[in-house]
């Protein structure tokens, strides 16, 4: 945050947007920060906006998420301008990457919630052309905590290279899903025992959502929810989403349904990612039919590495990282199918949801 | 200073003349679309990087001058 801070400052009138579009689909911790605290946020956004000579900021929600755009904005009527500087909430198209920063201020300057290639960077060249600091509403609530409440205070939770606490999504086979704030650091099995999770072996588990990782079983039962740690494992707390595997669901048919959600939010720009997606979510359905799986995995270890890193967001790498971890978390899944055909409970309703896009303006 | 390419994948619509050009580091992918091998481009292909990029139809590779960052 202090790099992108210092990127703007002293340069002419800076943009602040307040990033709460929250596309992951299994998240609620955006939403839900905007209803309990709005003011949290929109005392951070005028805090960075004080930083960086700011005089506009722009609060961005799916326009779907009508609850918390009224909780923003009946908290911004309670300032009454108080903050000094030109706020207002704007409700963005659903779709996934719409919430990426070049997608956010493309579609701000008045084209499609698509990303755009970098540099320029929107801290570079963002929102009419000026400077745009674009910042998540949970980074914004914690720097409004820290200027209250000082940096020590922050720093008594959570590990020293990364202090405080993170909102987590907690959801899927446990018996309270919901939000929680937790120390960073937490063992991740304590924050499933909070949230319900049966006794017994531990399931596999998705954290940071769509965007993020499977953990096996034995990782599940390790891992800690702070950065350096789940680095160590190849994964990141992310939006902080954790979805544990319910019982008698298929986490390889669920991973198939999600690749093919992934190639249909594609924004259709780049062609690695356009030719690419459909192509993992085809080889993942053969894995699922347990026909011609040998060929789909042999396939799928060359087309993982040429999907990588080819495009002007991340949105393929996304696809990538998911399918990947799918593949080793559920390694055994895939002997199965090859066996035994599809699994019955890969044959039920999808328990991940996979929400149609919502159009591109 | 040292070169290196990169692709506007926005804009790049798998002509194909950038590996017809200079395959020493680029291939097409299973559909066309450039692979840019990432290293530095040493002086003595840099006439010929440039030329790939000229030769791009929609302008989308771009030869990019960045600091030498040592061995």
């Amino acid at each position: 945050m202090a790099v992108k801070l210092a990127s703007v400052s002293g340069r002419h009138r800076p943009v602040v947007v307040a990033n709460a579009t929250e596309g992951e689909p299994l998240s609620a911790k955006d939403k839900t920060l905007v209803i309990s605290a709005p003011h949290l946020i929109l005392d951070g956004a005028a805090l960075v906006a004080e930083a960086v000579g700011a005089t506009e900021v722009i609060v961005c929600l799916e326009r779907s998420a009508t609850t918390a755009t009224a909780a923003l904005q009946a908290a911004l009527a309670e300032r009454l301008g108080a903050d000094g500087v030109d706020a207002r909430v704007v409700g963005t198209p659903s779709q996934f990457v719409a919430g990426e920063e070049t997608a956010l201020v493309h579609w701000l300057n008045g084209g499609e919630a698509k990303p755009t290639m970098v540099p320029p960077r929107p801290f570079e060249r963002g929102v009419r052309g000026r400077p745009t600091l674009v910042h998540n509403v949970e980074t914004l609530a914690h720097l409004a905590l820290i200027a209250r409440f000082g940096a020590d205070w922050f720093r008594g939770i959570g590990t020293a290279e990364d202090p405080g606490t993170r909102l987590l999504t907690v959801s899927g086979g446990v018996t309270t899903s919901g939000v929680f704030e937790v120390a960073s650091g937490l063992l991740l099995r304590d924050a499933l025992d909070t949230a319900g999770l049966a006794a017994g072996p531990f399931p596999p588990v998705l954290i940071g959502g769509y965007f993020g990782t499977w953990l096996d079983p034995r990782q599940v039962a390790a891992a800690r929810l702070d950065l350096a740690s789940m680095r160590a494992i190849g994964a990141s707390p992310g939006c902080g989403v954790v979805w544990a595997l319910p019982n008698g669901v298929c986490g390889l048919a669920e991973s198939a349904r999600v690749l093919r959600w992934y190639a249909d939010q594609s924004a259709g720009q780049c062609g690695p990612c356009v030719n690419g997606l459909p192509a993992i979510a085809d080889a993942f359905g053969a894995l699922v039919t347990g026909q011609r799986s040998a060929e789909a995995a042999a396939y799928l270890r060359r087309l993982l590495p040429m999907v990588t890193g080819r495009g002007a967001c991340r949105h393929p790498d996304g696809s990538v990282r998911f399918a990947t971890s799918a593949l080793r978390t559920f390694a055994g899944e895939v002997d199965l199918h090859v066996r035994n055909g599809p699994c019955p409970a890969s044959r039920q309703p999808a328990v991940l949801p996979t929400p149609r896009g919502g159009g591109w303006r | 200073m040292t070169m290196r390419l990169t692709v506007d994948w926005i804009n790049c619509k798998a002509h194909g003349l950038c590996y017809e050009l200079f395959p020493e580091r680029i291939r097409p992918d299973d559909w066309g679309y450039p692979i840019i091998d990432d290293r530095p481009i040493p002086t003595e292909l840099e006439a010929m990087a440039r030329r790939a990029a000229d030769a791009c139809p929609t302008l989308a590779l771009l030869v990019r001058m960045e600091k030498s960052t040592g061995p």
